[in-house]
């Protein structure tokens, strides 16, 4: 059999970055989440707060080493698989991923290592300072990579000389027609993974009655974010939706499994899309739905995937399917969170084992509703790389073979693994340890000195854990 | 344009390189003596003198690799595909000791797990930084600004021999920093390695010397018939060297570690000298290879911002972490 590169170099920046994205898009609500949680302890000096930023501390610190040793491997892949990509397009993409860089070290070198290990060493002001540019940090770090994947969505600000961009206005390429949908759309989506992240954790913590004061607390103002954010999400989503049909019509086409451009077009809520036939087998669909979400008409027209020729095609079922699993779980989401208002208006959204244990499960559902997401929007753009301008057949590396390709997939499929289950496994038992008080046997011998983000999580690794009552 | 933002920013990249060579250098180093070391103790030992620093050794790797992404697209664009395989071992290998760094201290019952994932993580990414030296010697395969050579044509006797060479090069920046770092049974072990190390080093140094004319005729005529001030590079790095002998001889502690850096400086400078202003061997110069000039312009800004601010950072790391570590310090 004959491999293809191509593919398979897809395959594989399908899974580092599906693997990498998962924990920023963690870090980013969870520093938002910690530098309130500190704003509230230094307003109201009431030590749960304080106990709770330390918990969460503790967690962001493993998640975002885990999030850095994966980032590493994303910088060189445009270089290894997508050279003429890479080369054509360093103009914008290298300064602007290189800005995201320097905005990591910035942050890390000035204010990381403040919030993490300067806490009873600096004024509490001081370390809420850091902690506040900490989550600024986090959010400049995504202006930069979302500004990059939006221009290359919705190229602008650039003239092609001998095939490769140059910049005639920084401006229109950074603030590119889709970027401000996609960076709320996005910066949302983190609030709503550490929102249903720390409401999971604090349920489990209820549950088996562990620091039921401070958890009681995180949980209810958890509800509180999520009721507002995921309807918000939703209404964010269909304007990030609308500025896709104008710019990237396939891709809506693609979503919606809409293969003739027509009017009254149902929202379809199944349907297996087939490629080769061009149309969809055993469609269920709401009549006009589609049509009125997408023009707020009725009668309003929906451009078709036959608009274009079959090469210049997404992979429809991919996107099909990766759009319903989004908007499905954000649906889920919704409907959480308003179980939680009318189980806090009868007095027992704290006690209720069925929606506790609803919201431990739903800590996976962020996720789940992120990589749908991106692969509806990575998919959907299909087959450019550059929206328009550049196909993944031509961003691709001349010499790479198939054989190379395959390596390097298993490859880091290999190495991932190991890291992935080794960071989960170690991230569960800094959750199990919980609030208790470190011991002084583990803050024994710690001599004043720099430190990196995943010292500041004690727990051992495979010991026994004292106290965890699992 | 007066400036020429090309040569700015090949003395911002040839910095990041070195500056990571001699960082990242040694922690590595110490990583590939790890199996090498007489008890469990001095292997905590050693791995307590580099824990807090590691990371922000490895800024310079990151920053270089964007760097170049911005600046100088054409390296990035065919140095990675050319060592594509060498480059994912490189990457599996830094990420394993990264990890093993952080657990190696938690972890009781598997840390022979993690002793193992540390010195082979570090051994593989040296030996393939060391092959990516090699390569850049020996030059690419590249037509109308792209590779077109094959997988493994980096992998070559020639690349294998300065891959092995960089092992003993930073197996020497290691242990003389253990000198520096350590007292008693540990320190009197690196004392006792690192003339050997120097001369594998040496013998290396030698053939490379001998062999690099015949593998890169560019190379033989810039040291044979034009400038003669970069034999100044070589002599230098052997006074160094002697000077490193001497040292530990008289057993000495901070100069086996400054006299290492300075024949690691050297060799550096004189290799550069055999390339400039080649940066992709054998055809493109620093100028061919260059971005479009307002966006080295727009990164400029940027980087010349934060390299204080990460100097300063890095100093005060090395200042807070001065000093001896002592047997049996806890470092969690």
């Amino acid at each position: 059999m004959e491999l293809d590169p191509l593919l398979l170099s897809r395959l594989q920046f399908a899974f580092v970055v599906s693997f990498h994205a998962i924990f920023p898009v963690f870090t980013i609500g969870l520093a938002s989440y910690i530098a309130l949680l500190h704003g509230l302890f230094y307003k109201t000096e009431n030590p749960a707060w304080d106990r709770l930023a330390l918990f969460w501390t503790k967690v962001f610190a493993v998640v975002f080493g885990m999030g850095v040793v994966s980032g590493i491997v994303m910088s060189f892949q445009f270089g290894t698989n997508w050279s003429n990509f890479a080369y054509a397009t360093s103009n914008f993409l290298g300064p602007v991923l290189s800005y995201e860089v320097v905005t990591a070290f910035f942050l890390e070198a000035a204010f990381l290592g403040v919030l993490l290990f300067g806490r009873n060493k600096v004024p509490e002001g001081v370390h809420l300072f850091a902690a506040i540019m900490v989550a600024v940090g986090t959010f400049i770090s995504s202006f930069w990579i979302l500004s990059a994947n939006s221009w290359m969505q919705t190229p602008a600000g650039f003239e092609l000389i001998d095939g490769r961009f140059h910049i005639t206005s920084w401006m229109e390429a950074l603030f590119n027609p889709s970027f401000w949908y996609r960076f709320v759309h996005m910066g949302m989506a983190s609030f709503l993974t550490g929102g249903f992240v720390v409401a999971g954790v604090s349920a489990w913590f209820l549950l088996r009655k562990r620091d039921v004061e401070a958890n009681k607390k995180a949980l209810s103002m958890c509800l509180w974010l999520l009721l507002i954010l995921a309807p918000a999400q939703a209404v964010v989503g269909d304007f990030h939706g609308l500025n896709t049909l104008e710019h990237q019509p396939t891709k809506v086409a693609a979503m919606e499994g809409n293969w003739e451009t027509q009017t009254n077009v149902p929202l379809l809520l199944f349907a297996i899309p087939d490629k080769e036939a061009q149309t969809n087998h055993f469609e269920i669909g709401i009549p006009n739905l589609a049509s009125l979400i997408l023009t707020h008409h009725v009668d309003g027209e929906v451009p078709g995937l036959n608009a274009v020729p079959i090469e210049e095609q997404p992979p429809v079922i991919i996107v099909f399917w990766a759009f319903r699993v989004m908007v499905g779980i954000g649906l889920l989401m919704i409907a959480v969170a308003l179980t939680g208002l009318f189980l806090r208006r009868k007095g027992r959204v704290y006690e209720n084992p069925l929606f506790l244990k609803t919201l431990t499960v739903m800590i996976a559902s962020p996720f789940l509703a992120v990589l749908g997401g991106w692969i509806v929007t990575e998919s959907g753009r299909a087959p450019w790389l550059v929206y328009g301008v550049m196909t993944h057949a031509e961003g691709l590396t001349p010499s790479l073979t198939g054989g190379m390709a395959l390596f390097t997939l298993i490859g880091y499929i290999a190495v991932y693994s190991v890291v992935f289950f080794t960071g989960i496994y170690y991230l569960t038992r800094v959750v199990r340890n919980g609030m208790k008080e470190e011991t002084q046997a583990e803050v024994e011998g710690e001599v004043e000195r720099p430190k990196r983000p995943l010292s500041a999580a004690h727990t051992p690794f495979d010991d026994d854990l004292e106290g965890a009552n699992t | 344009m007066s400036i020429d933002l090309s040569l700015i920013w090949a003395a911002i990249i040839g910095f990041g390189v070195i500056m990571y060579v001699l960082m990242d250098g040694f922690d590595l180093g110490l990583g590939i003596l790890f199996p090498f070391a007489p008890d469990e103790e001095s292997r905590d030992v050693m791995m307590n003198s580099v824990a807090p620093v590691w990371d922000g050794n490895e800024t310079w790797l990151v920053l270089g690799g964007a760097g170049l992404l911005g600046a100088f697209p054409l390296v990035y664009s065919v140095f990675l595909p050319a060592l594509y395989i060498g480059v994912f071992l490189m990457l599996a290998g830094l990420i394993f000791r990264g990890i093993s760094f952080e657990f190696r201290f938690k972890s009781k019952k598997n840390r022979r797990w993690w002793n193992r994932a540390f010195c082979w993580g570090s051994a593989i990414a040296t030996f393939a930084q060391g092959a990516v030296v090699g390569a850049y010697i020996q030059g690419f395969a590249v037509e109308d600004f792209r590779y077109v050579g094959g997988a493994l044509d980096w992998l070559t006797p020639f690349t294998v021999l300065t891959g092995l060479g960089l092992m003993a090069g930073y197996a020497l920046l290691g242990s003389t920093w253990l000198i520096l770092k350590s007292e008693g049974h540990v320190q009197q072990w690196a004392y006792r390695i690192t003339p050997k190390l120097l001369l594998a080093v040496l013998v290396v140094f030698g053939i490379v010397s001998l062999w690099t004319p015949l593998v890169s005729p560019e190379v033989r005529d810039r040291w044979m018939n034009q400038i003669h001030l970069i034999w100044l590079f070589p002599i230098l790095a052997m006074v160094c060297a002697g000077a490193l002998y001497r040292a530990v001889k008289r057993q000495q502690e901070g100069l086996p570690f400054v006299s290492t850096l300075g024949l690691f400086i050297f060799t550096y400078l004189g290799l550069i000298a055999s390339k400039w202003p080649v940066i992709v061997p054998p055809n493109y110069t620093i100028w061919d290879a260059a971005s479009a000039p307002e966006s080295q312009l727009f990164l400029l800004i940027g980087v010349l911002f934060v390299i204080p601010i990460v100097l300063a950072y890095t100093a005060w790391s090395y200042w807070v972490f001065r000093g001896k570590v002592k047997v049996g310090e806890g470092y969690h």
